[in-house]
C-alpha cells in the first residue's frame, strides 16, 4: 500500500462531501470524541488490535433504542476502495451492517493497510468472506433519492459520513 | 377494430401523455443522460468492462441450469430455501405461504421490478398481509395507486407538485409538504416505522453468485439494506437469469451498473448478502436489550422466477434480453421515450427499448405488440447498454413476428405489387414503408403527375386511411430523371485507369429518386479529388422493410445488394455511401442478414461520403479543389451515424474548410425513416422534432443536415430548404 493509494482515497471521499481525518491509534479517543454528536452508538472494536471504544462517549453494544435514537453510529471498515471512495462494511454478528445504517451519521474506522486501490483489489477479500458464508456492503457516499422531485440526502441511510484513518506510526 | 381506429386511439395515447408527463420524464431523463454521458466518459474501462460484461452473461445463461443446481445447493448449505416458481401464481403461493406461516402482518419490500411482474403486492394483501414499498420511488407509486413508468426511477413521470399534491391529499400533514426535503423526511419515518415493524423483509437482487449464495442489491437509499436487515425473515425474489457464478464475475456489474443507470461511478451501496446473514437479530419490541440478544432466528428463503424466462433462452433471437441488467439507459436514449415514458413506451412491467424482448417472453407478442412501433430503430440505445444487447433488433424480430399474425385488411388490393414478406399478414401502413423503393420507382417514372396526385385532398385521405400516412406530412417529391438515369448518360470523367482511388457510389432510394442533387454532388466532390467513380445498381438496401419488421424481405434485398457489389469489391473499389441508415444497415444489421464472409467484406470497405472525403484531404488530396464555403452552418448529424461514430468525420471536414458551424444534440430528429409519417405518430414525431427546433431557432446560418429523415424533418420545422453536408463543400462539375 502506498501513499499514492490513501490519496486516491483521500480525494475520492472529498468528491463524495466525506471528510477523512488521519489519526495514529494513541490519538484514536480524542478523535472519535471530536467526531461524534451524542448519542452515539458502536459496534466493539474486537478486530482491531489497540483500539477501543470503551473509553469514549459511544455506547456498546447496540441495541433497537440505540440504533433509533443514536445521532452517530461508529463502526470499523473491512477494506476500502480508494479509486471510489468507497467503505467495504463486513457484516458481522456485533451489528457493523445496522450500526453503518440506521443513525444519520456514519463514522468509519478504516485501518491504513486496508485501503486498496481498485474494485478488483478487494475481490479476493470478497470471495473468502462469501465462501465462509459472510456478507459485506461497498458503502459510497451517503444515503440519498431523487424520487421527491430533486436530489435529497439521507434518506434510509445516513445523511453524512466520516471516515478516521487510523495511521501505522 | 378498423386500423384506422386503432391508429387514431393510439394517437389519442400518446397525446394525454404528451401534456400530462412529457415535462417531468423529459427533465429527469435529461438528467440521467448528462450524468451517464459524463460517467462513462471518464470511466476509461468502459468498452473493456461491457465485453467482459456481455460474456458473463453469455455464459451464464448458457450454464443455467447448471448454475441454478449450484446456487440452491449451497443456499440450503448456508440454511436458506430455495424455490424455483415455474410462473407468477406458483411464486405468489410460495410467497404467500410463507408469510402465513410466520402470520405475518406486514411485509416491507425494496424495489423489485421481478415482484410488480408476479404481482405479489396484490397476492399478499388478499390474505391480509400489509405490504409497504419503501423505496420513495415506489412508495410514490403505491399512494398514487400507479404503474412505474422506468425500470429504474418508477416514479419519473411525476413532478415534485405531483407528488406533493399527492401526500398532502393522503396524508393530511398539518403543514402542508412543499420541498423534496419536506416530502422525503416524511416519507423515510413514515417507511421507517413500517420498517421497524415488519414481520418479513422482500428484496429482489441485482445479481446472485451461485458458489456462494449470495444476493446482490443496488440502491442509493438504503432501504434494501434495511428491508434485508431488520426483520428475521427475508425473501429475495428474483429472475432465473440474475444468476452468475462468483465474485470474480460480480466485478464489471458493480462498476458499470450504476454509471448507465444514473450516471453515479458506484451505486450508494451495493449489499452482497450471503443470507441468511450473520448480522444480530433486531427486537424493536425489546429496545435495551443487546441486538441478537433474543433466541430469535433468521430465516431466509430464495424465490427464483421461470416465468417464461427458460423458453426465452431457448429462443436464439430472444436470448439476448435475458442478460438486461435493467439499467434503464436504453429508454433514457430513446427520443420517444423521453417524450411519452413508459405509461406508452412499455408494457405490464418492462418499459423502454428492451421492454420488447421482456414482455414478448414473459406475457406475449401481443402485449410487446402495444409499444414495439415506438423503437424506430434509431439505434441510440446500441452503445449505451452495459450488456451490448442489440435492442434494436429485438424490436425488430418481434415486430417481424407480430406480421406474421396480422390479420388481412380490406385495403389489401391497394398494395399489389408491394412485397407481403414471407406471408400477406403484414399491415399495410408496414407494407408500404417497407416497400419504399417500389413507391418510389412508380413515383419517379410518373413524375411529376404523381407528386400532383400524391397531394391532392382526396388522395391524402385515401392515404391516410389505407396506409395511416399522415395528411400534415409533405411528400417526397419523386424526380423524373434519377441520378442513376442521370449518370448513365453523363458517364464519369475521370478514368479509371488514372485515377488515385476508385469507389463505388451507393445510390440509395432517396437519393437516386428524390435527394438526386446530393448524389451529384458527391461525385462532383469525389471526382474533383480525382477519385474515379462507379455507381451501384439502386437496390434498396433492406432499411425500408427491416424498420417495419419484414427481416424476410430485408434479407432478400441484403443479398440483392452484395451481389450487386461484390464484383466493384473485387475490383478493389472502396465503396461509398451518403445515406447513414444505409451506411448502418451494411455496417450493423447486415451481420443479421447476411453470411459471415459478405457482411465483413461489405462493411469493412464502407465509408461515409464525408468520412471518405476526410480520408482523402488527410491523404493529401488539395482542398483547393473543392468549392469555397462562405456560410456559417447549423449541422444535425444522424442518430445512427452517431451510433457508428462516423458524425466525426463531417465535423472535421468543415473545421478543415475553416468553417463556423454550431451542432445540434438531441437523440433523434423525431422522424426516423418512415415513424413521423405514419399518421398515430405524427404528432410525437413533432414533438421530439420541437426539441431540434429549438437548438437551431431564430438561426440565419445555412441548415444541413445527413440523413434523409432529418432532412424532411428540419424542411418542415424551418420551412427551408436543407442540405446534405456533400452539398455544401462541392464544386459545381457537369
Ligand atoms: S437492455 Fe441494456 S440498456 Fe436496456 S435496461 Fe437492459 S441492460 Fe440497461
Amino acid at each position: 500500500m502506498s501513499t499514492s493509494t490513501v490519496e486516491t482515497f483521500e480525494s475520492s471521499l472529498k468528491e463524495l462531501n466525506i471528510s477523512m481525518t488521519r489519526t495514529e491509534p494513541a490519538n484514536f479517543e480524542a478523535t472519535i470524541e471530536s467526531l461524534v454528536s451524542s448519542p452515539a452508538v458502536g459496534v466493539p472494536l474486537d478486530s482491531y488490535e489497540g483500539l477501543s471504544l470503551s473509553n469514549t462517549s459511544v455506547e456498546t453494544p447496540p441495541t433497537p433504542q440505540l440504533l433509533k435514537s443514536s445521532e452517530t453510529g461508529v463502526t470499523p471498515v473491512g477494506k476500502a476502495i480508494a479509486e471510489y471512495g468507497t467503505l467495504v462494511l463486513d457484516s458481522d454478528s456485533a451489528g457493523t451492517e445496522p450500526v453503518g445504517l440506521y443513525p444519520p451519521h456514519h463514522v468509519g474506522i478504516v485501518r491504513e493497510n486496508d485501503v486498496l486501490e481498485t474494485v478488483d483489489s478487494v475481490g479476493r477479500h470478497l470471495e473468502s468472506r462469501f465462501a465462509a458464508g459472510k456478507s459485506s456492503i461497498f458503502a459510497t457516499g451517503v444515503s440519498s433519492t431523487g424520487d421527491m422531485g430533486s436530489l435529497v440526502e439521507g434518506v434510509h441511510g445516513p445523511k453524512n459520513v466520516d471516515v478516521v484513518l487510523i495511521t501505522d506510526r | 377494430m378498423s386500423s384506422q381506429r386503432t391508429r387514431r386511439r393510439k394517437a389519442e395515447q400518446l397525446r394525454t401523455l404528451l401534456e400530462t408527463q412529457s415535462e417531468s420524464i423529459q427533465k429527469n431523463v435529461d438528467h440521467l443522460n448528462q450524468a451517464r454521458y459524463e460517467a462513462v466518459n471518464r470511466f476509461e474501462r468502459f468498452e473493456e468492462l461491457r465485453s467482459e460484461a456481455r460474456k458473463i452473461k453469455e455464459n451464464s445463461i448458457e450454464e443455467l441450469p447448471s448454475l441454478l443446481e449450484t446456487l440452491q445447493d449451497q443456499v440450503e448449505a448456508n440454511g436458506g430455501h430455495v424455490y424455483l416458481a415455474k410462473d407468477a401464481e406458483d411464486a405468489n403461493r410460495y410467497i404467500t405461504n410463507v408469510a402465513a406461516s410466520k402470520d405475518a402482518e406486514t411485509l416491507v419490500k425494496s424495489k423489485s421490478m421481478t415482484t410488480e411482474e408476479i404481482e405479489v403486492n396484490d397476492a399478499l394483501e388478499e390474505i391480509g398481509v400489509d405490504v409497504w414499498e419503501t423505496d420513495l420511488g415506489e412508495f410514490v407509486l403505491q399512494v398514487a395507486e400507479e404503474a412505474p413508468s422506468h425500470l429504474v426511477g418508477p416514479s419519473l413521470h411525476k413532478s415534485r407538485d405531483e407528488v406533493a399534491t399527492l401526500f398532502n391529499r393522503v396524508f393530511e400533514p398539518d403543514e402542508p409538504f412543499e420541498t423534496a426535503e419536506e416530502l422525503t423526511e416524511f416519507a423515510r419515518d413514515y417507511l421507517g416505522d413500517q420498517i421497524r415493524e415488519a414481520d418479513i423483509g422482500m428484496t429482489g437482487a441485482n445479481f446472485i453468485l451461485a458458489e456462494s449464495g449470495t444476493i446482490t442489491l443496488v440502491t442509493n437509499e438504503g432501504n434494501a439494506r434495511k428491508s434485508a436487515v431488520t426483520p428475521n425473515t427475508h425473501i429475495a425474489v428474483a429472475g432465473v437469469e440474475k444468476v452468475i457464478p462468483n465474485a470474480d464475475t460480480l466485478q464489471p456489474f458493480v462498476e458499470l451498473i450504476s454509471k448507465t443507470a444514473t450516471g453515479q461511478d458506484l451505486p450508494q451501496y451495493v449489499s452482497m448478502l450471503t443470507p441468511p446473514v450473520e448480522s444480530p437479530t433486531i427486537d424493536f419490541d425489546e429496545p435495551d436489550a443487546p441486538l441478537g440478544s433474543g433466541d430469535a432466528e433468521r430465516e431466509f428463503h430464495l424465490v427464483l422466477i421461470d416465468n417464461g424466462r427458460m423458453e426465452m433462452r431457448d429462443d436464439e433471437q430472444l436470448k439476448e434480453t435475458l442478460y438486461c441488467i435493467r439499467c434503464g439507459a436504453c429508454a433514457n436514449s430513446c427520443g420517444n421515450f423521453q417524450h411519452v415514458g413508459g405509461h406508452a413506451f412499455g408494457g405490464e412491467t418492462y418499459t423502454g427499448g428492451i421492454a420488447t424482448g421482456w414482455e414478448a417472453g414473459i406475457e406475449d407478442l401481443q402485449t410487446a405488440g402495444e409499444f414495439n412501433d415506438l423503437c424506430t430503430g434509431c439505434s441510440r440505445c446500441v452503445n449505451a447498454c452495459p450488456v451490448k444487447i442489440d435492442i434494436p433488433w429485438i424490436n425488430t424480430v418481434v415486430r417481424d413476428r407480430l406480421n406474421r399474425e396480422r390479420a388481412p385488411s380490406d385495403f389489401e388490393f391497394l398494395v399489389e405489387g408491394l412485397t407481403p414478406d414471407s406471408e400477406e399478414t403484414v399491415d399495410l401502413q408496414k407494407r408500404f414503408f417497407g416497400n419504399f423503393d417500389t413507391v418510389a420507382t412508380l413515383g419517379s417514372a410518373t413524375a411529376p403527375v404523381s407528386n400532383w396526385l400524391a397531394n391532392l385532398g382526396p388522395v391524402r385521405a385515401l392515404m391516410d386511411r389505407a396506409f395511416g400516412i399522415a395528411p400534415e406530412r409533405d411528400l417526397p417529391e419523386f424526380k423524373r430523371e434519377t441520378l442513376a438515369d442521370w449518370f448513365a448518360n453523363r458517364g464519369s470523367t475521370v478514368p479509371e485507369a488514372t485515377a488515385e482511388r476508385t469507389v463505388v457510389l451507393y445510390p440509395d432510394v432517396y437519393t437516386n429518386y428524390v435527394l438526386t442533387n446530393r448524389g451529384k454532388a458527391a461525385i462532383h466532390t469525389l471526382e474533383a479529388l480525382g477519385v474515379h467513380v462507379e455507381l451501384a445498381t439502386p437496390i434498396e438496401s433492406g432499411r425500408a422493410p427491416l424498420s417495419q419488421g419484414m427481416i424476410q424481405t430485408a434479407t432478400n434485398l441484403a443479398e440483392d445488394v452484395a451481389a450487386d457489389l461484390r464484383p466493384h469489391l473485387d475490383e478493389g473499389r472502396d465503396l461509398v455511401m451518403i445515406e447513414p441508415s444505409d451506411l448502418a444497415m451494411v455496417r450493423r444489421e447486415y451481420d443479421k442478414l447476411l453470411d459471415a464472409d459478405a457482411f465483413e467484406r461489405l462493411s469493412e470497405n464502407s465509408y461515409d461520403v464525408m468520412e471518405y472525403v476526410y480520408g482523402l484531404l488527410a491523404n493529401g488530396a488539395d482542398i483547393n479543389e473543392l468549392a469555397e464555403v462562405n456560410d456559417s452552418i447549423a449541422y444535425h448529424s444522424h442518430c445512427q451515424q452517431r451510433t457508428m461514430g462516423v458524425d466525426a468525420y463531417t465535423e472535421a471536414v468543415f473545421e478543415e474548410f475553416g468553417v463556423d458551424f454550431v451542432t445540434s444534440d438531441v437523440e433523434c430528429c423525431g422522424m426516423a425513416g418512415s415513424f413521423g409519417y405514419k399518421s398515430q405518430y405524427y404528432e410525437l414525431s413533432m414533438d421530439l422534432g420541437s426539441n431540434l427546433a429549438e437548438q437551431f431557432e431564430g438561426t440565419d446560418r445555412t441548415i444541413v443536415a445527413s440523413g434523409t429523415s432529418c432532412t424532411e424533418q428540419l424542411s418542415t420545422l424551418f420551412r427551408r430548404e436543407v442540405t446534405h453536408p456533400i452539398e455544401v463543400i462541392a464544386p459545381s462539375g457537369p
